[in-house]
């Protein structure tokens, strides 16, 4: 099917070009990564841009790597390099396994990681990872940059804290000092196409700390305070895992939707974030665990 | 109208696009290369998959205008030396029935085994996880896919 609406398309080859579309432009302008989402909102009319800014172009945006006891991952670092980095299978695994769990290989040879938190929509399976490590959201324009902690950039389904003349330029994860293991679990109905029905994601430090963070059972991906505070300095056993799995409902906030019902998301949800603590724990312990078939 | 340039199966093609041309369709109607396929015509089901720049897309899901300069490779350049071990391979076994499907799986398989020529089951079940088949129940594509990866030699021709 042909794209109905008309629209201009840019690829500016610096990033200073890049801001001036974004200035002139406006709303009326819509930045091109993969365009695994963009595509489809552009097929089906949801979005209609006067113009398309193509930043594949901005090598500014391509780095993958280690910088200031950082993981720096550039804007246009797509799913399949954070899943086949070396570097990130070895500072966070949990980072490449979450990618894996995207779509499937033809769709994460293009989709980008700040493609999915800029299309915010509430099951994105970047969100719980980059929740849990305290990410960072570096954005760019014409009136400067900033830093915007990914705990204010999800503001509602398909909004953030990205302003109209900004781009993103790198997602960046401050490497924990302390031993850690991150663990991410998905419920799909089928392995391939299907977005999260729920999304837990965990990390677990050698000395008892916990972050805990839920996807698609909220308007956003959210971190979970009072779990964090109930299980903080504590062993992981069956009377702490039954008190979290009892905190769970009131932490999360999901609707019944098309995949799922929001009785079932509980439940899953209860599930999940228990395998996923005992999966995190055993990995922490030198144990080998297949976190692919969690669930 | 821009105009712009594909490396299109080893040979360089110039063309007239419009930023909302989409590739899939340039492909079919403007350069005449029909293996890939519209099935849902929003990513899910693989049947447009091409490889740009020797990786697989959606071509359904990339604009014309985004590959200017660049390599695309189908099905048709996959057997422009005769067919490939695969191909022989899914033939042999009758993998496909209606045969919809087939190019893209055999798109995803290629990639598949050009990185990893010995791939586990789980392995080839992932790589075409994101390809719909409706009619085969999988088993056979499956089989085929395994068994050129085990005759080590082949795969020079993939
Ligand atoms: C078949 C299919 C299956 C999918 N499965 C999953 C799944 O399992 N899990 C999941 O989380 N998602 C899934 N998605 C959604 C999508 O693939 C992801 O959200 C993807 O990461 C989007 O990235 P992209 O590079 O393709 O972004 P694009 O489509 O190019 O852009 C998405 C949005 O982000 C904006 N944007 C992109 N880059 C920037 C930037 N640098 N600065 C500012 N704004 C920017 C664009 O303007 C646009 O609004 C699926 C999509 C399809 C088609
Ligand atoms: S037609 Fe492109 S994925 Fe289905
Ligand atoms: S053979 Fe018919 S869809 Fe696969």
């Amino acid at each position: 099917m042909a794209i109905a609406h008309e629209f201009q398309y840019e690829k500016p080859a610096t990033l200073a070009e890049a801001f001036a579309l974004l200035t002139r432009h406006g709303r009326r302008a819509k930045i091109l990564a993969g365009a695994t989402d963009l595509a489809v909102q552009l097929k089906e009319g949801v979005v209609t841009p006067e113009c398309l800014v193509d930043v594949k172009g901005l090598s500014e945006l391509d780095p993958l790597e280690k910088r200031d006891g950082r993981l720096v991952i550039g804007a246009n670092v797509t799913f399949s390099q954070l899943a086949e980095s070396a570097l990130v299978r070895g500072e966070i695994p949990m980072l490449a396994e979450s990618a894996l769990t995207v779509a499937s290989v033809g769709v994460r040879n293009r989709a980008t990681i700040a493609g999915n938190i800029c299309s915010a929509v509430p099951s994105l399976d970047a969100g719980p990872v980059l929740l849990v490590y305290d990410a960072v959201v570096v954005v760019a324009g014409e009136r400067g940059r900033r830093e915007i902690p990914i705990t204010e950039w999800f503001l509602g389904p398909r909004k953030t804290a990205l302003l109209e003349d900004e781009l993103v330029v790198a997602i960046e994860l401050p490497l924990p000092q302390k031993r850690h293991r991150g663990v991410y679990v998905k419920l799909g109905r089928y392995r391939g196409e299907d977005l999260a029905q729920v999304g837990v994601g965990v990390l677990v430090t050698g000395d008892d700390e916990y972050k805990v963070a839920f996807n698609a059972v909220g308007p956003k991906p959210v971190r979970s305070a009072n779990l964090e505070a109930l299980l903080r300095g504590k062993k992981l056993d069956d009377a702490l895992l039954a008190q979290a799995r009892a905190a769970v409902p009131g932490e999360i906030t999901p609707i019944t939707d098309i995949r799922a019902s929001r009785e079932y998301r509980v439940h899953m949800a209860q599930v999940m974030l228990e395998r996923a603590l005992r999966a995190a724990v055993a990995l922490l312990a030198g144990a080998s665990v297949d976190v692919e078939h969690l669930i | 109208m821009k105009k712009i340039s594909y490396k299109l199966n080893g040979e360089v093609r110039h063309l007239h696009v419009e930023p909302n041309d989409v590739l899939l369709d340039v492909l079919r109607d403007k350069l005449g290369v029909k293996s890939p396929k519209c099935g849902c015509d929003r990513g899910d089901c693989g049947a447009c998959a091409v490889f740009l720049n020797g990786k697989s897309v959606r071509s359904c899901l990339v604009l014309a205008i985004e590959c200017d300069g660049m390599e695309i490779e189908t099905v048709e350049g996959l057997g422009q030396n005769g067919l490939t071990a695969l191909q022989e391979k899914f033939i042999e076994l009758n993998s496909f029935q209606c045969g919809y499907c087939a190019p893209g799986v055999t798109i995803s398989a290629t990639e598949l085994l050009r990185k990893n020529p010995n791939p586990t089951l789980h392995e080839v079940k992932e790589a075409i996880s994101g390809n719909l088949c409706r009619c085969t129940g999988y088993a056979p594509i499956l089989d085929a896919v395994l068994e050129v990866a085990a005759k080590g030699g082949e795969h020079g021709k993939l």
